[in-house]
């Protein structure tokens, strides 16, 4: 029977916060912590019924920093586990999101993103954290985060990212939005024996860490486990691949930092998902996320016009999709880049893209609405004149 | 750096640590001992334990010196993060050893919720009352009137008393001693290990270097001369007014009591949910 409540296969209409919650439990996670917050908080809600359902715990800890080193703390402990929040709750993680890539803990972390600054609105989506989930922590590294673009999808991809973390040994984020996290849609739960589920692989027994390497492999050291005598010596401060602290060789600190970057870049053919709607176009609606939706739309009301408009959708925001969005721009005249904020990505792909086309941004109509596809037809019809 | 080479290193340490990094006359030494003559007495095993540190001289107490499952994790976070393992492994001694800073400043949130849970946690709180590594800054544990780098006037607020603090927050177990008294500390250590529920064991301790230096107290010796001075039992102090206690520490075991405690909890709500499945 308790296979059964980890997967509940079938047809549902429900919403994306739904859908994101039983992507986690199907995916093997047995440990959330959270702390309420809209538009996030169902997430956490659901957690709390299910996990103990799946023997699994879930902890509502006092704020969000507690909540995400209590994650950690239970990753290490050999759990899969994750964390649930949405932008001012990634604001006080930032420092422990440092700590899981410094550390190289495999963890979830789900971003029901709502518009900002500050307090902003709860209710209201807007992709607000895509840059600060990337590079909120202080110093250098690489992080994943996926973006969804459908309840659907915040089951697919919840379930890709524990994959990903177990794989990688690395935090990776799910980026949904208040949009996506309160829409209700259909989501179809595949059977059991066709969801795919990673392991992390777990260091073997050694005389001393020494003679073990514990972290800083760009193909992702076995990780020590606690509780197995591993003897494992985890500390986010620089250290060496065996664990131990060093803060005087140089060489150390390179590799410390540059090493669980090149972890990630060097498998960024595995872990860089887009989907390329552009054959034979010339003009490209480059999105992410929720905003996805509208561009498709948009890219539809201008084929009926005859127009030559394709979509270039990122299911990846980190690792950037460079090559991909290169690709593209390198077979097309214009590129719109739609972000439901003031341009967060567009930097990015403005960087790659400039060279061999025109790029151009387009905010919502008015920040707090979705894109009105009629809207960005309106644009792409002035950008090509 | 000091040469370690105490019996004890042998038994507990790594074997490829040489050193400690603690000031000469530190009183880290003393309660280092006191954690692993605690274990050692009760005949438990490095792999029973996961020992968790945050940032601070004390947080250096188990890592990387204790040869066992060690995370030193960010400034006042130890607790958070090792909430997250004892949940993670119920059947595992979960140990926390940090400073006053670490504890009861920017972390101490995370110690009275702890405290409220009653999670199965030994926090080992070492309190020298100033902040030790970063040059002598004032600390909450600072005694109002004394001098530090950042209250070069003399400190205007009121410090914090931890260990009634944290019995108020509802931990099953606290108990504070000097490195005076390092029988009594290993005592309560055990006991703090063996409880069932969330144990404080505040651990006043010298820093010749930065506090000494602020409090005008002195050296390693003449602190601990301090100490036994100044130290008065619970059990007297309960008959002493306030005046009388003035700049007194009240040493004791201030809490021992049963609670049900978080992490069981768990195990039980989780085996009898699998059995309705």
């Amino acid at each position: 029977m308790q296979r059964n409540r980890r997967v509940l296969t079938g047809t549902h209409f429900e919403m994306g916060n739904w859908a994101c919650t039983e992507g986690a439990i199907a995916a093997g996670c047995n440990f959330a912590a959270g702390y309420p917050i809209t538009p996030a908080s169902e997430i956490a809600n659901f957690l709390a019924a299910r996990l103990p359902e799946v023997g699994g715990t879930f902890l509502q800890t006092e704020d969000e920093i507690s909540a995400i080193c209590a994650a950690i703390g239970a990753s290490w402990a050999g759990c899969k586990a994750m964390t649930v929040t949405s932008g001012p709750g990634i604001s006080l993680m930032q420092e422990s999101i440092g700590f899981a890539v410094a550390t190289e803990t495999p963890l979830v972390i789900i971003d029901v993103q709502r518009f900002g600054p500050s307090t902003g609105v709860p209710s209201v989506g807007l992709a607000g954290d895509i840059v600060q989930v990337a590079r909120g922590s202080h110093g250098d590294y690489q992080i994943i985060a996926l973006c969804p673009e459908s309840p659907q999808e915040m089951f697919d991809l919840t379930i890709r990212a524990f994959n990903l973390a177990e794989t990688y040994r690395v935090p990776v984020f799910v980026m949904a939005d208040g949009f996506m996290g309160h829409m209700r849609e259909q989501i179809v739960v595949p059977k059991e024996d066709q969801i795919k589920i990673k392991h992390r692989k777990i260091a073997e027994p050694a005389a001393t860490v020494l003679e073990r390497r514990d972290f800083q492999d760009v193909n992702v050291a076995p990780m020590p486990v606690f509780g197995r005598g591993l003897k494992a010596h985890v500390t986010s401060s620089c250290h060496d691949e065996h664990g131990m602290r060093n803060l005087s060789d140089p060489e150390v600190m390179h590799r410390y930092t540059m090493r669980p970057i090149e972890k990630i870049l060097r498998h960024r053919d595995d872990i860089v998902q887009v989907e390329d709607g552009c054959e034979d176009v010339h003009v490209a609606l480059v999105s992410c996320g929720t905003v996805s939706r509208c561009a498709r739309a948009a890219a539809q009301l201008a084929q009926n016009e005859g127009l030559k408009v394709g979509t270039l959708r990122l299911l990846t925001a980190w690792p950037f999709a460079d090559q991909e969005v290169r690709a593209v721009a390198e077979k097309i005249d214009h590129m719109l880049v739609l972000e439901n904020n003031t341009g967060q990505l567009y930097p990015y792909i403005k960087a790659e893209a400039a060279h061999a086309c025109r790029v151009s941004f387009l905010a919502p109509q008015t920040l707090g609405q979705i894109h009105d596809p009629k809207y960005i037809l309106g644009h792409i019809k002035e950008m090509i004149q | 750096m000091t040469l370690s080479a105490h019996p004890l290193k042998e038994k507990y340490a790594r074997s490829h640590i040489k050193r400690t990094t603690t000031c000469p006359g530190c009183g880290i030494g003393t309660v280092s001992q006191a954690i692993l003559r605690a274990i050692d007495e009760l005949g438990l095993d490095m792999d029973d334990f996961v020992f968790v540190s945050g940032i601070g001289c004390s947080a250096w107490i188990p890592s990387p010196f204790y040869n066992a499952d060690t995370l030193h994790t960010t400034h006042g976070r130890p607790i958070a993060f090792a909430t997250g393992v004892k949940l993670g492994l119920p059947d595992k001694h979960v140990m926390v050893v940090s400073g006053d800073g670490d504890l009861t400043a920017i972390g101490g949130n995370h110690l009275i919720h702890a405290a409220r849970r009653n999670i199965n946690l030994t926090v080992v709180l070492v309190n020298n009352g100033i902040y030790g590594m970063t040059g002598g800054q004032t600390a909450p544990t600072t005694p109002r009137g004394i001098k530090t780098i950042t209250s070069p006037y003399g400190v205007m607020e009121h410090d914090f008393d931890i260990s009634p603090m944290v019995v108020a927050a509802g931990a099953a177990f606290v108990a504070r001693w000097t490195t005076y008294h390092p029988r009594q500390m290993t005592r309560s250590i055990k006991k703090g290990i063996q409880k069932r529920g969330f144990a404080l064991i505040e651990a006043i301790s010298q820093c010749p270097v930065q506090y000494g230096r602020a409090s005008k107290l002195g050296g390693a010796v003449d602190m601990l001369k301090h100490f036994k001075e100044s130290s008065i039992r619970l059990t007297k102090a309960r008959d002493m007014d306030e005046a009388q206690l003035q700049g007194k520490i009240i040493v004791g075991e201030f809490s021992d009591r049963e609670k049900a405690e978080l992490s069981e909890q768990w195990v039980r709500l989780r085996c009898e949910m699998m059995e309705d499945n």
